[in-house]
C-alpha cells in the first residue's frame, strides 16, 4: 500500500481561471526520498499543500480527483488529524515560529494535540537532538540564524511524529552551508527513522544525491518521475529547463563528445570516481 | 521611543525574574489602590520609595531609569497643571500647600509608572502568556498576545527596511509640511501592512499544520506554580492593603508645609 | 568610481559589522559581493548609497562623500534593488510604481512619461502596465522592482540577492539582463552566497568574512581558492570541486566553467589514448 497515492488530481485556485496542476496520478511508497522539482508556477507548491490537507480544507477552490495519504482519504479528514501524519517545512524560516524559546515552539504541535506533560518533554528533547539544536533549546527565535531556525521547524514537525514530511523550499533563504546541513538533517531522517520525505526544490545539485526519485513538472502536470539519474541526464529535463547539475551535463557534453562515462554523475565526489575510472583506462 | 524600553521584558536570572506573574500582578494591583487612597505626600513617597529596591533585586536599574526619565516629562506637565488649577480653582492657603499636593499626585503618577515598570521589566511575555492561559483566558487570546510580542521586533526591523528601500528611491521622510509628512508614510505603511497579511497567511498554514485546534484541552510544556515566595509576596500585598485602607480613612495624615509651619 | 577607504561599522545594538574595509570599485566593473549571512555584505553596499555611514573610514562615490550629501541625492547615482519586491511595492498600478522614484527625483512629466516605456519595454512588463503589483506573481513583482529602480537610469546598480527563490531560468534571464546592463556602461554590484550563479556570470568577486574583505579578484582565481572560500563559509562551483580533487594528477584548479572543465578533460582523456 503506498503511503501517498493519487488519482488524476486537478486543482484549481478560487481566484484561477484555470487549473494550478491537472491529471497528478502518483504513488510514493514508505521511506522514499522524493525530490520535487519544475520551474516557477509549475503547481509544484500547489501539489504539496494537498499532502496535509491545506488544500482542500484551508484553501477552498476546486479539488476534483482522487488522495489518499497514510491510507486516509484527504478530502475526509481535517489538516489537524493528517498533521499527525504529514509534517510540512515551508519555505520561510522566520513565519513557522511563534514562541519566545526553542523548545516551546518544538512543543506547539505536541500542545495542540493535547499531549501530557510527561511524554511531550520526552519528545521535544528527542525531536531537539535528532535535529542537532539541543543546546539552543532555550534561546529565542530572533537570536538564531535562519539555518538554525529551519531547523527548529524541522524539529517541530518531527516531534509529532509523523510518517512522511513534506519540505516547500526550505533553503531558500539560506546560504549554501545552511542549505547543506538542513540536506544532511533531512537525509538522516530519511535513512535512519525511515521517514517519507518529498522536497520540493531548486537545488539539484545539493539534493539530488540523496534522493530516491525525481519528480519534474511543467505547466500543472508530471513530465518526468524516476531515478535521479536518468530523469536529470534526460533531454526532457534540459529543455524544461530545470537546473541540473553541473557535473551531469558536464557527462552529457563529454557523452556527446564520444566519451562516455561508466555512470551518470549527480555530485562532484561521484564525477571524480567516474573520471578517474576513465582515466585509468 | 526610549522610554518604552523601560517596558520591555529583560532577561536576568534574579528573584524577582523568577516569581509568578500573577502573584506580581496582584502586588502591582494593591499598589495602584494604594497609591489612589491617598492624596497626601508623606504616605505617596513612603510608597515609591519602598518599591526602590525591588528595582536593585530585579537589577533592572537601567532600564528602569528609562521609563523614569521617559514619565518625568509628563509628570512635570501633571505637576504644572494641578498647581494652576489649585492656584487658580482650589480653596488652598499657601503656595506651599499647593505645591506639596501637586506633589503627591505627580508622585501617584510615578508610583504607577514604577510600579508597571518593574513588572513588565521582571515578566518574559512567555510566562505572562502562561498566567493567563491558567487564569483561564481563552488560549486564542493568549497566543495572539504572545505571537505578538514576539513578531513586533521583527515588525519593527522590516519598517526599517521599507523605509530604507524608498528612501533609496528618493523618497524624503525629513522636512515639509505636516500634510506632506503624512503622505511620504503611505509609500512606508502599504508595504509593511501588505507584508503584515502576507506573514499572518504563512503563520496560519503553519499552526495548521501542527494540528491548531485538534482538541480543546491543550496541555502545555510549561506549568506555573505559585512558590513560597510568590505567596510571601500576595501575604505582603494584602496587609498592605489592609494597613493602608485602616491608615487612610482612620488616621489624620499631617502635610509637611503644616509640620514644617510653612 | 568607488573609493571605499577604511570603513569600519557598528550598528547601535553593537554588532561590529565591517571592521577595515577597503575596496575600490571602477566604473562599468561588473561585482559580486559573496559571503555568508552575516559576514557584512549588505552592510557595505548600504554604504554606498548613504543608507548607512562608516563609523569610521570614508566613502566616496564619484568624489563626493557620502556622509556629505543626503540619500536622495546619491540615488540619483546609485539604483539599490532590494532583495524582497514586497518591500518596495505599493501603489495601484505598475505605471504608477515606475513613476514613484521619477516624481521624487523631479523630472518633468513629459520625461517621466518616456522612462516608464522605456523601463516597461527593457522589463518585459508592457501588458502589465495598468495591472496593480500585488496582483503579479513573486517573478514578475521582482520584475517591477527592478523596474522601477532603472527607470531613472542610474549610473551604478546594486541588486541585493537577486537569485533567491528563482528557477533556473530566471537566473539564466537575470544573468543576461545584467551582462545587458554593464554593456549598457552601468556599474553593476551583486550581493550574493550562489556560487554557481556568479560562476556562470564570471565577473569580478569580493569574498567577505566576519566584516572583513578576505579576496578579491576574478571569479576564476577566487571561487577555486579552496583556502577563502571555506574561510568564508561559501562553498565551491560544483565544477571547481570536481577539479579539486583531481589536482593531484595535475590537472588545472582555476576552472569554474563547465565547457572549459570539457575541453580539459577531453584533451586530458585524448593524451591518455
Amino acid at each position: 500500500m503506498p503511503i501517498i497515492e493519487t488519482k488524476n488530481l486537478t486543482y484549481t485556485y478560487p481566484t484561477g481561471t484555470k487549473p494550478a496542476f491537472e491529471d497528478v496520478t502518483l504513488e510514493i511508497d514508505k521511506g522514499e526520498f522524493i525530490v520535487l522539482t519544475g520551474p516557477s508556477g509549475c503547481g509544484k507548491t500547489t501539489l504539496c499543500r494537498c499532502f496535509n490537507g491545506l488544500i482542500p480544507h484551508f484553501y477552498s477552490g476546486k479539488l476534483e480527483g482522487e488522495i489518499y495519504v497514510s491510507n486516509l482519504k484527504v478530502i475526509e479528514h481535517p489538516i489537524h488529524e493528517l498533521a499527525r501524519h504529514v509534517g510540512m517545512v515551508f519555505q520561510n524560516p522566520e513565519n513557522q515560529l511563534f514562541a519566545l524559546s526553542v523548545e516551546k515552539d518544538v512543543a506547539f504541535g505536541l500542545e495542540n494535540l493535547g499531549i501530557s506533560r510527561e511524554e511531550m518533554r520526552e519528545r521535544v528533547d528527542w525531536a531537539l537532538k535528532m535535529t542537532g539544536i539541543y543546546e539552543l533549546k532555550d534561546r529565542a527565535p530572533y537570536e538564531l540564524s535562519g539555518g538554525q531556525q529551519q531547523r527548529v521547524a524541522i524539529a517541530s514537525v518531527l516531534a509529532m511524529q509523523p510518517e512522511i514530511i513534506v519540505l516547500d523550499e526550505p533553503t531558500s533563504f539560506l546560504d549554501p552551508v545552511g542549505a547543506k546541513n538542513i540536506f544532511e538533517v533531512v537525509n538522516e531522517l530519511n535513512k535512519d527513522l525511515g521517514i517519507t520525505i518529498i522536497l520540493v526544490e531548486h537545488r539539484l545539485d545539493l539534493t539530488s544525491k540523496y534522493a530516491s526519485r525525481v519528480m519534474i513538472m511543467d505547466k500543472g502536470r508530471i513530465i518526468l518521475d524516476g531515478l535521479p539519474k536518468e530523469v536529470l541526464n534526460s533531454e526532457e529535463a534540459r529543455l524544461i529547463g530545470v537546473g541540473i547539475p553541473k557535473v551531469t551535463r558536464l557527462y552529457q557534453i563529454l557523452r556527446n563528445k564520444g566519451v562516455p562515462l561508466n555512470q551518470i554523475p549527480l555530485s562532484a565526489e561521484e564525477a571524480t570516481k567516474d573520471l578517474l575510472e576513465v582515466l585509468r583506462i | 521611543m526610549s522610554m518604552f524600553n523601560g517596558f520591555k521584558f529583560r532577561s536576568v536570572n534574579s528573584t524577582i525574574h523568577k516569581m509568578d506573574p500573577r502573584a506580581k500582578f496582584i502586588y502591582v494591583c494593591v499598589m495602584f489602590a494604594v497609591a489612589v487612597m491617598f492624596s497626601q505626600l508623606i504616605p505617596l513617597l513612603v510608597l515609591f520609595i519602598i518599591q526602590t529596591p525591588l528595582v536593585f533585586v530585579a537589577r533592572v536599574q537601567k532600564e528602569w531609569l528609562r521609563s523614569m526619565k521617559g514619565a518625568a516629562r509628563f509628570a512635570a506637565i501633571i505637576f504644572l497643571m494641578n498647581v494652576l488649577s489649585l492656584y487658580f480653582y482650589g480653596n488652598y492657603e499657601s503656595l506651599s500647600a499647593i505645591i506639596e499636593r501637586s506633589l503627591a499626585l505627580t508622585l501617584r503618577f510615578m508610583v504607577l509608572i514604577e510600579s508597571f515598570s518593574v513588572f513588565f521589566l521582571t515578566t518574559s511575555p512567555d510566562l505572562l502568556g502562561l498566567a493567563l492561559e491558567q487564569s483561564h483566558v481563552p488560549y486564542e487570546l493568549c497566543f495572539a498576545f504572545t505571537t505578538a510580542v514576539r513578531f513586533v521586533p521583527v515588525l519593527a526591523e522590516e519598517a526599517q527596511t521599507i523605509m530604507d528601500a524608498q528612501k533609496a528611491r528618493g523618497l524624503e521622510l525629513e522636512g515639509g509640511s505636516f500634510v506632506k509628512k503624512i503622505r511620504n508614510y503611505i509609500p512606508i505603511l502599504i508595504p509593511l501592512i501588505v507584508n503584515a497579511i502576507r506573514r499572518s497567511l504563512e503563520l496560519a498554514e503553519t499552526m495548521e499544520s501542527r494540528a491548531w485546534g485538534a482538541t480543546q484541552n491543550r496541555t502545555n510544556l510549561y506549568v506555573l506554580r505559585m512558590g513560597r515566595k510568590d505567596l510571601l509576596l500576595m501575604l505582603f500585598s494584602f496587609i498592605v492593603l489592609a494597613v493602608s485602607a485602616y491608615v487612610s480613612w482612620n488616621v489624620q495624615i499631617p502635610n509637611i508645609t503644616y509640620l514644617l509651619n510653612i | 568610481m568607488i573609493k571605499i577607504q577604511d570603513v569600519f561599522f557598528t550598528y547601535p545594538n553593537g554588532v561590529e559589522a565591517l571592521r577595515g574595509v577597503n575596496l575600490e570599485i571602477q566604473d562599468g566593473e561588473f561585482l559580486a559581493i559573496m559571503g555568508q549571512n552575516g559576514a557584512g555584505k549588505t552592510t557595505l553596499v548600504k554604504h554606498i548609497n548613504g543608507l548607512l555611514k562608516p563609523t569610521r573610514g570614508t566613502v566616496m562615490v564619484d568624489g563626493v562623500d557620502t556622509t556629505k550629501v543626503s540619500v536622495a541625492t546619491l540615488a540619483k547615482k546609485v539604483g539599490f534593488v532590494f532583495q524582497n519586491p514586497d518591500h518596495q511595492l505599493f501603489s495601484e498600478t505598475v505605471e504608477d510604481e515606475i513613476s514613484f522614484a521619477l516624481r521624487n527625483f523631479g523630472f518633468s512629466e513629459s520625461a517621466i512619461k518616456e522612462r516608464v516605456n522605456w523601463a516597461l519595454n527593457l522589463l518585459d512588463l508592457a501588458e502589465y502596465r495598468k495591472v496593480s503589483p500585488f496582483m503579479l506573481s513573486g517573478g514578475e513583482r521582482k520584475r517591477v522592482a527592478l523596474a522601477s529602480v532603472l527607470a531613472w537610469d542610474p549610473k551604478i546598480v546594486i541588486l541585493d540577492e537577486p537569485t533567491i527563490g528563482q528557477d533556473s531560468q530566471q537566473k539564466e534571464r537575470l544573468r543576461q539582463f545584467i551582462l545587458q546592463l554593464n554593456h549598457l556602461g552601468k556599474t553593476v554590484i551583486i550581493v550574493t552566497h550562489d556560487v554557481e550563479f556568479v560562476a556562470e556570470c564570471k565577473s569580478q568577486v569580493v569574498l567577505m568574512s566576519q566584516g572583513k574583505i578576505i579576496a578579491h579578484g576574478s571569479a576564476k582565481k577566487v571561487l577555486t581558492n579552496l583556502e577563502v572560500v571555506t574561510q568564508a563559509s561559501v562553498v565551491l562551483p560544483q565544477i571547481s570541486q570536481l577539479f579539486a580533487n583531481l589536482k593531484n594528477i595535475s590537472f588545472p584548479t582555476e576552472v569554474i566553467d563547465v565547457n572549459e572543465a570539457a575541453d580539459i578533460l577531453l584533451g586530458k582523456l585524448g593524451d591518455s589514448q
